[in-house]
């Protein structure tokens, strides 16, 4: 098989006939390498123009490259698709073995589109595709069981990826996600209501082709070069020993850790919902991405008591991030690490992204404080900061909507606000959540500019760092080029399936010289441009269904709270989103 | 000497050993692997790792109708992909699931004891040990 054979061919899916295809788009992958740069054009050329997110119009794409399944820490399928959340370009990258898999059963990407007329889950094993009756599996309350049952009837075991939805995408929660091997996740814009919309509950993917190479032995020096700087230095470290949990000390100690819908910068129980603590007293396991010998997935073991029968324990296993801990923790004020284990728990088994989970309910309780919103908005009960157990009912209100206050709250915060009020404190950007950092302007200019909105790493949380180690002063134009310009390089990272955390390891020359390996003789001039023709492209998808800078409004909240970094103000962050349009559309 | 899992416990199921095992014949993916490593009944459960234990009277040796897997003195096998008419006899008679196969030549795959996948395991869960 040719080298460009193994990655090219796209997998097409029709929902409304149950009918598939296959296409060869090499066309797509030498112009554009695969992922987040294939996925945008696949996802240009298949979503209808001005499509009802959650409708037969819109259209999932899953995309790898010529480096999955190639190199270590290639692990994240880019997910491209119309988000329910945002109304325009929505993006998600997932790990577990998602991306090793799609790319061994022989497709570089699969485009899903229309509706199925009844509840159905697609399996594909080694290239050959089945529809499969998923009847039984829809409004089982937890995506757990889900998977184990859909785990118990396939084949591919060790190799597969089980991509499933829960409850919360079947209810078309706009901020539902995508589950893939128990705790990866396709988070934040809506993936999982997309699919409930096209009665997709899920989708399992194994394969074992064999994957050719143009170099083999610059293939194998790259490969080691690659593996020994993810296992053997300290470029990852940070990742695997506490992992991302230990940002809630770090933020907390220079105040940037949002806390009570970020009334304040800093949470007096921060040490009980930190890395370290939780590593300490809760850390059963830790787990990995096919292909990462990193392992930064940590699980916790909560043991809890049977109401009634003495001796009688349940023990689950959460996982947890950084973000879960400030968006489920310090966000609601809980303290209590237990409660929040719990709370991330019930979360992860109705699939819901749980940084804008954590964001809404931040909202909500701040609406019932300030008597905005009343019980009967609630359904009967009280939010209250710190309420971990009242926090769980919240979280079933929201999937299952009982009223119009809860229908509300699932179309997420910036929809909420506009009909409820306190859209001062409605915490979004672009009508996304915000994640885990007050650290200053750059973060929160990140937020509203970027292009991957599913990802929170956007490097304006380094600026403020910068900003506030060295006390240097960034202009709104200044901090707009940075990010652009870094934003534009993980393009290229997001088009070749490179996890973020590795972008330490994966420079230019490596990159350059991998994809030398595998067929692509690119200059790093030419690497670049493609960079920045995907951000361009992202773009041009946005303002095609009608994103508007215009649009975008900052929330009077993140000026009244105060960040470490520098002094900001409204017409410091309009002035920033005034030059971040003109510089892009200075690329379409 | 053989390949021994020395603590399942500590894999974190990178499948790191999988993929250098396959390397060997010079290309990347899965395709040629010798070894799996599986959820122990999902990833909250932890990984099985399942490797040839490189048995003296192996049950797969027997089980070949033609005599193509050769039996080491010292134990395992090695595969004489030419005689293999590829029934899967051996794959049913090991019951570790330690034979993999290749879908592509429709051929078993045997672990060898080379002990390479054990130089691309971050945690220390294989080791070569005699006989």
């Amino acid at each position: 098989m040719k080298v460009e054979n193994s990655f090219s061919k796209i997998l097409y899916i029709d929902l409304s006939k149950m009918k598939f295809s296959v296409e060869e788009r090499y066309d797509l992958f030498s112009k554009y390498l695969g992922g987040t740069g294939v996925a945008t054009q696949l996802l240009k050329e298949n979503c209808k123009e001005g499509a009802d997110p959650l409708s037969e119009d819109n259209a999932l794409i899953l995309a790898v490259s010529p480096f999955a399944g190639v190199f270590p820490l290639a692990s994240k399928t880019v997910a491209m698709f119309k988000s329910p959340l945002t109304g325009d370009l929505g993006e998600s990258h997932a790990g577990g073995r998602s991306a090793v898999a799609i790319r061994s059963t022989g497709y570089g990407a699969i485009v899903i589109t229309g509706k199925s007329s009844s509840p159905v889950y697609i399996s594909i094993h080694n290239g050959k595709v089945r529809f499969r009756n998923a009847y039984t599996l829809w409004g089982m309350r937890s995506c757990f069981q889900a998977g184990a049952i859909i785990r118990e009837r396939e084949s591919g075991s060790g190799i597969r990826a089980i991509m499933r939805i829960g409850k919360s995408g079947e209810n078309g929660v706009a901020y539902s996600a995508v589950t893939t091997e128990t705790y990866r996740h396709f988070g934040r814009l809506g993936m999982g209501a997309v699919m409930g919309s096209k009665n997709l509950k899920a989708l399992v993917v194994s394969g074992k082709n064999s994957i050719p190479l143009a170099d083999k032995k610059l293939y194998r020096e790259v490969y080691n070069e690659i593996y020994d700087a993810a296992v053997k230095s300290d470029v990852m470290k940070k990742y695997h020993d506490i992992g991302t949990s230990g940002n809630v000390l770090s933020l907390q100690k220079i105040g940037a850790l949002p806390t009570r819908n970020l009334q304040e910068g800093k949470f007096e129980n921060a040490k009980e919902i930190d890395g370290v603590h939780i590593a300490e007293h809760y850390l059963g396991r830790r787990v990995a991405c096919a292909h990462c010998p990193v392992g930064c997935i940590h699980i916790a073991n909560i043991r809890e008591p049977h109401p009634n029968e003495p001796y009688f324990y349940k023990t689950a296993q959460v996982s947890y991030d950084y973000e879960l801990l400030f968006a489920l923790g310090s966000m609601l004020g809980i303290g209590d690490e237990k409660g929040m284990l719990k709370l991330i728990d019930e979360v992860e088994a109705y699939c819901l992204d749980a940084m804008s989970t954590g964001v809404v309910l931040a909202w909500a309780t701040e609406m019932f404080e300030k008597g905005l919103i009343n019980k009967d908005h609630l359904n009967g009960i009280e939010l209250k900061w710190g309420d971990a157990e009242t926090y769980e009912k919240a979280v079933e209100y929201i999937v299952e909507q009982p009223n119009d206050f809860y229908k509300a709250l699932a179309k997420g915060v910036a929809h909420a606000s506009k009909i409820y009020g306190g859209e001062d404190f409605a915490l979004a950007f672009g009508k996304n959540e915000m994640p885990g950092y007050h650290t200053g302007p750059g973060c929160h200019i990140g937020y509203a500019i970027g292009t991957r909105h599913s990802h929170l790493c956007n490097a304006g949380y380094s600026l403020d760092q910068k900003m506030i180690v060295d006390g240097t002063k960034e202009t709104p134009q200044s901090i707009v080029d940075s990010l652009m310009k870094e934003e534009k390089w993980r393009q290229i990272l997001s088009s070749l399936n490179l996890c973020f955390f590795a972008r330490g390891i994966y420079t230019m020359d490596v990159i350059k010289r991998g994809l030398k390996s595998v067929g692509f003789d690119l200059t790093e001039e030419e690497i670049n441009s493609i960079g920045e023709q995907v951000y361009a492209e992202k773009y041009s998808f946005k303002f095609r269904e009608g994103f508007s800078f215009a649009d975008q409004k900052w929330p009077k909240r993140i000026f009244e709270t105060k960040s470490p970094s520098i002094e900001f103000d409204s017409k410091f962050m309009d002035e920033a989103l005034a030059y971040a349009e003109k510089k892009i559309r200075e690329l379409l | 000497m053989r390949l021994k899992v020395i603590d399942s416990q500590r894999c974190v199921g990178c499948q790191s050993c999988m993929f250098a095992c396959s390397r060997r014949f010079g290309q990347a993916g899965l395709a040629n692997t010798c070894m799996n490593v599986v959820s122990a009944g999902g990833m909250s459960k932890g990984f099985k790792v399942i490797v040839c234990r490189a048995c003296k009277e192996p049950p797969c040796a027997k089980a070949c109708p033609v005599d193509a897997l050769l039996v080491n003195p010292k134990g395992g096998v090695k595969l004489k992909s030419e005689l293999c008419v590829g029934c899967k006899n051996c794959i049913d008679a090991c019951i570790l699931g330690a034979i993999q196969w290749n879908e592509e030549t429709a051929k078993p795959l045997a672990c060898i004891q080379c002990g390479f996948c054990i130089k691309y395991c971050p945690h220390h869960v294989l080791e070569l040990v005699e006989h």
